[in-house]
Order: C-alpha cells, then sequence, then structure tokens
C-alpha cells in the first residue's frame, strides 16, 4: 500500500487548520462544526488550497461523517428520557414543530426551489443544535436552572421527531413522490418502534453484544452493523443516514454509553471532514447572492425558536428572564442543520447548498451570542431587573465568603 | 428528607432539596460521573448561584469523605448505646501474618470475643464481611467487642 505524499500532505495541513479552528471556537466558546463549513468555503473552488489529491478520500470520508453522526443521534435516544419527556412535554414538542418547520418550507418555496428542497429547509429551520446548546447550558452553569429539562426537552423531542422526517426525506430526496414518502417514513417509524420495542425485551442480547472489555471488539461490531444497515437502506430506497441512526437508537442505554465513548474520537475526526468536505462543495461566489433570504430567514425562525423556549420554560413556571434564557438558548442550530442539507445536496438539490449554509453560519453564531446575552436583553427590553453578577463556572476562581445568616 | 429528581435529558439528573436552615442545594450528575454543586438564592428560585464543579476523581474523593466515615460513626453511636461495647478501627500492618489469607483463618471472634463488623480497602466498604474475605495489607479493620476484647484482635492481626 502506497500513500501519495500530496495526499498525505493536504490530509495533514486540512487537521492542522481544522484543530485551529476548533481550538479558537472553544475559546470563545462557540461550536466548532460551522467553522469547519467555512474552513472548506475558503479552500473550495478559486480558494486558497485545491484539494485535488485527497478529494475522493475525502468524500468518502464526508460521508462516513454522516453517517457517524447520525449513529450518535440515535445513541443518544434512551426510552426513560422520552417516555418522561412525552408525558410531560408533548405540547411543547407540537408548538416547537408548527413554529419553526413551515418557515424553513415556505421560505423554500418562495426561494423558488423544489418542494423536496423546501423540505429540506423545513428540517434544517426546526432542529436545533443539541451538541450546541447542551454545551452552552453547561457552560453558562444554566443546568440547575428552572428552565433547563424544558429547553433539553426540546432537544430529546427533536432528536426523536428525526425517526420520521429523515426517512420520508430520504424517500423523497432520491425521486419518489410525497405519497411514497409517506409510507416509507411510516415504514421507517414502524421499523423504529419496533427496533425499540425489540431491543426493551432483548435487553440483555443487545447489551450482551455491544459490551466487551475490548474496546476493538465493540467498535468493529457497531461500526460493523451500522455499515451493513447503513448500506440496505440504501438499497432498499430510503437513505444510508436513516439505517444508520436506526442502529444508534436499537442499541440500548448502558451499553449505548460505552459505545458512545468509544466512538467519539472517530466521530469527530469524520463529522469535521464531512462539514469540510460540504463547505468545499459550494461555491463562495455564490454565498453573496445567498445572504439575504438567509437573513430574513434567520431573524424570523430565531423569533420563533425564541417563542418554543418561551412557550416550553412558560409551562415550567419560569420567570420572565427565565422564559428568555430558554428561548435564546434555543436558537442554535449546528451539526444536524448542515447534515440534512448534505443529504439535500448529495441527492442533487444543488441551489439549498448556499442559501442552507449562510442560514446555519448565521443561526450558530447568532444563538449563542444572544444566550449569552440573555439577562441583558431582558433588562433592556423587557424591562426585567439586572440578576447578580454571576460567575461562570470554572473561569474565575475568586474566593467567595461563606457566611451563614442564620448563625 | 425530601429530594426531588429532575431529569436533565442528554446530561444526566439533578438533585435538589431544600435544608433545614431553608437554603435549596442542587446537585447536577452528568452522565459520565461529572458533577455540579449549586446553590439558589431567595430572591431567584429559577437561576442556580455559586457552583463547584467537580471531575470524576473529586466526586470520588467527595463520596469518599462523606461515606466511609458515616459508616464507622453510625457504628460508634451504635457501641454508646450498648455499655461496656466499644468500636475500633485496625489497619492490617505489613508484617501481619494474615495478609493474603481468609478473614475465617483469624478465628477472630472464637479466639477474642470481638466482631470484624466491616472492612475499609482504599474507597470501598465491605459491611459485614464473609469469612472468606481475603485480608490485604492496609486493610482497616472495622471492630466491635469489649476492650480487651479489641485489644487481643490487634496482637492477633499484627502477629503478636
Amino acid at each position: 500500500m502506497e500513500l501519495e505524499a500530496s495526499i498525505l500532505l493536504e490530509l495533514g495541513v486540512l487537521l492542522l487548520v481544522l484543530t485551529t479552528m476548533s481550538g479558537l471556537a472553544w475559546r470563545i466558546g462557540f461550536s466548532a462544526a460551522p467553522l469547519f463549513l467555512v474552513a472548506g468555503l475558503a479552500a473550495g473552488e478559486g480558494g486558497l488550497v485545491p484539494f485535488t489529491h485527497s478529494f475522493d478520500f475525502l468524500e468518502v470520508a464526508g460521508g462516513i461523517g454522516v453517517l457517524l453522526l447520525l449513529l450518535t443521534l440515535g445513541l443518544e435516544f434512551s426510552a426513560a428520557e422520552f417516555t418522561a419527556t412525552m408525558k410531560r412535554h408533548a405540547p411543547t414538542g407540537v408548538i416547537d414543530f408548527v413554529l419553526n418547520a413551515p418557515p424553513g418550507f415556505i421560505a423554500g418555496l418562495m426561494l423558488g426551489l423544489d418542494w423536496r428542497a423546501s423540505l429540506a429547509l423545513a428540517g434544517i429551520t426546526y432542529i436545533s443544535s443539541s451538541g450546541i446548546i447542551a454545551r452552552l447550558l453547561s457552560d453558562l452553569g444554566r443546568l440547575g436552572n428552572r428552565e433547563t429539562p424544558a429547553v433539553l426537552s426540546v432537544l430529546v423531542l427533536e432528536d426523536v421527531a428525526m425517526a420520521a422526517y429523515l426517512p420520508l426525506l430520504g424517500a423523497v430526496l432520491v425521486g419518489g413522490h410525497l405519497v411514497a414518502g409517506v409510507l416509507g417514513s411510516i415504514v421507517a417509524v414502524l421499523i423504529t418502534l419496533s427496533v425499540i420495542w425489540l431491543t426493551q425485551r432483548t435487553e440483555k442480547a443487545a447489551n450482551w453484544l455491544f459490551t466487551h472489555d475490548d474496546e476493538e471488539q465493540v467498535l468493529f461490531r457497531v461500526l460493523g452493523i451500522t455499515f451493513a444497515v447503513a448500506g440496505l437502506a440504501e438499497l432498499a430506497g430510503i437513505s444510508a443516514a436513516v439505517g444508520a441512526f436506526l442502529v444508534g437508537l436499537a442499541i440500548p442505554s448502558p451499553a449505548a454509553e460505552r459505545v458512545r465513548e468509544i466512538l467519539r474520537p472517530l466521530r469527530n475526526l469524520f463529522a469535521a471532514l464531512f462539514f469540510f468536505v460540504f463547505g468545499l462543495g459550494i461555491d463562495p461566489g455564490e454565498l453573496g447572492p445567498a445572504l439575504p433570504a438567509a437573513f430574513a430567514l434567520a431573524f424570523v425562525t430565531i423569533f420563533t425558536k425564541l417563542g418554543t423556549g418561551w412557550f416550553a420554560a412558560g409551562r415550567e413556571g419560569a420567570s420572565v428572564r427565565g422564559k428568555l434564557r430558554a428561548g435564546t438558548a434555543l436558537i442554535a442550530r449546528g451539526e444536524f442543520s448542515v447534515v440534512i442539507a448534505g443529504l439535500a445536496v448529495a441527492a442533487g438539490y444543488v441551489a439549498l447548498g448556499p442559501v442552507a449554509s449562510a442560514y446555519v453560519l448565521i443561526v450558530a453564531v447568532v444563538g449563542p451570542v444572544l444566550a449569552r446575552s440573555s439577562d441583558w436583553l431582558a433588562a433592556v427590553f423587557l424591562k426585567q431587573p439586572k440578576p447578580k453578577p454571576k460567575r461562570e463556572p470554572g473561569t474565575d476562581h475568586q474566593k467567595q465568603d461563606s457566611v451563614d445568616a442564620n448563625e | 428528607m425530601d429530594v426531588n429528581e429532575t431529569m436533565l435529558p442528554g446530561v444526566g439528573m439533578r438533585y435538589e432539596f431544600n435544608t433545614v436552615k431553608g437554603e435549596r442545594f442542587g446537585m447536577i450528575a452528568y452522565r459520565d460521573g461529572r458533577m455540579d454543586l449549586v446553590s439558589y438564592s431567595d430572591d431567584d428560585p429559577d437561576e442556580c448561584i455559586s457552583m463547584v464543579r467537580l471531575d470524576r476523581t473529586e466526586v470520588e474523593t467527595v463520596a469518599e469523605i462523606m461515606g466511609a466515615p458515616r459508616i464507622t460513626a453510625r457504628i460508634a453511636d451504635l457501641t454508646r448505646e450498648i455499655p461496656g461495647l466499644v468500636s475500633a478501627q485496625i489497619e492490617v500492618p505489613p508484617n501481619s501474618p494474615y495478609i493474603g489469607e481468609e478473614l475465617g483463618e483469624t478465628r477472630c471472634r472464637t479466639r477474642t470475643g470481638a466482631s470484624i463488623v466491616a472492612m475499609v480497602r482504599g474507597t470501598k466498604v465491605v459491611s459485614s464481611p464473609t469469612p472468606q474475605e481475603r485480608l490485604a495489607v492496609g486493610d482497616v479493620l472495622v471492630v466491635i467487642g469489649t476492650e480487651t476484647g479489641i485489644d487481643e484482635v490487634r496482637k492477633l492481626i499484627s502477629g503478636g
């Protein structure tokens, strides 16, 4: 086996650039995914570095990245969390969907996109970034807050909604009719439910299959099953991504945690390459004309997510400040919006690429900024009293006097 | 005591309760074993303040500090209730003849009348150990008995 020096050089430089960017993103508290996309845009046609030698490899790696992203999305699912969430937050899930999916669909039609591409855009505006948001809540020390379970519930319900949405999208993108898509989606949901039901019943067997002292065994088993199922799903006319997602759903909780840990470095690598390749495929020149539409869509969907969070936190009895915190936290879209856009572009709906990436870039940056400044926003726009200054965990080691007022 | 458990999907669990002095205290247990300790101010019960972030080893250390001495403290309480009964902690010295041997080999109760009710090994507490439990250097035996009985156990374990 021989690797060309040029391929190695390209990949080496690429990973060094990506790590610099993700380091930067970590510093300022943003998700790295949109930055990887920007790197791809910059390196693309007429860009700084032409990735001619490693392009074939990068394309395959990007495809694997999508599978791993969806596999880990499925792994996040826990039946216990889902049932508890459904009991308490089902109305929130409905509001979230009704407010956030239609703007994307309507915008797509208005932009003259095919209805299938518009369906993809609906998914892009609907799904908040669980990666960005979970990290944000932890960083800002909000996990103890009253509104937080409501915010996280929205994320759980969106992830589950993907189980119906992805098969539908997969079916219509490969040229099926809406009816076929809906049928495919129903079939997929039934498969999903039976898979979940089955794994609940056969949890021991599934745990046995995915628990092994040797990490290599677990890794190979999971990847083997994922790729095989993804391949079968692709053959069956629903996309490979759906297959990977189903495998993730099917692995029960105790084993899923270990699998997630083992997969993490691999997923990070391939997901980064996917974001990069997606950016690579977009002509930076087309990004400019797409900006006005992307900004308008971002403007609208910032408010729709704000409404979702407001409603969700209100149901928990949170104050105005808490509601605003919840609303702003949900604005960020990220990795899975790019995944959906990637599926549509791969199916030939390239017109979606520029507007989708411009949109994701905008909300991925604006979302965390608004979330961080939500108390300030509440003070300025909603005349709420400013909270006491609060230190973010782990950033400030100022000693605090512990005074017990009762003694 | 009323502990409020809230599921934080994708993150872990949150436990909150009101202390006797009226403060609200919360613990956020991440799925990966990390933990955040938080409290709430009186005027805004929505938002948590002043937090300590503990990583996995720190969580273990805190649990150990709060857990192990409580077991011995409870045994101490017990012995206080019965006159003549005392408890003691005896560390297995490196020169003990029973290292690697089963606890039953010491025939502790038959010879001294005192009972070994727990064994503390590092962070682990084995309460009411079976006679098959093997001794190792540094194990701490929690013994209950009369004053003389406990002295005899000490001698026995150190090979005197």
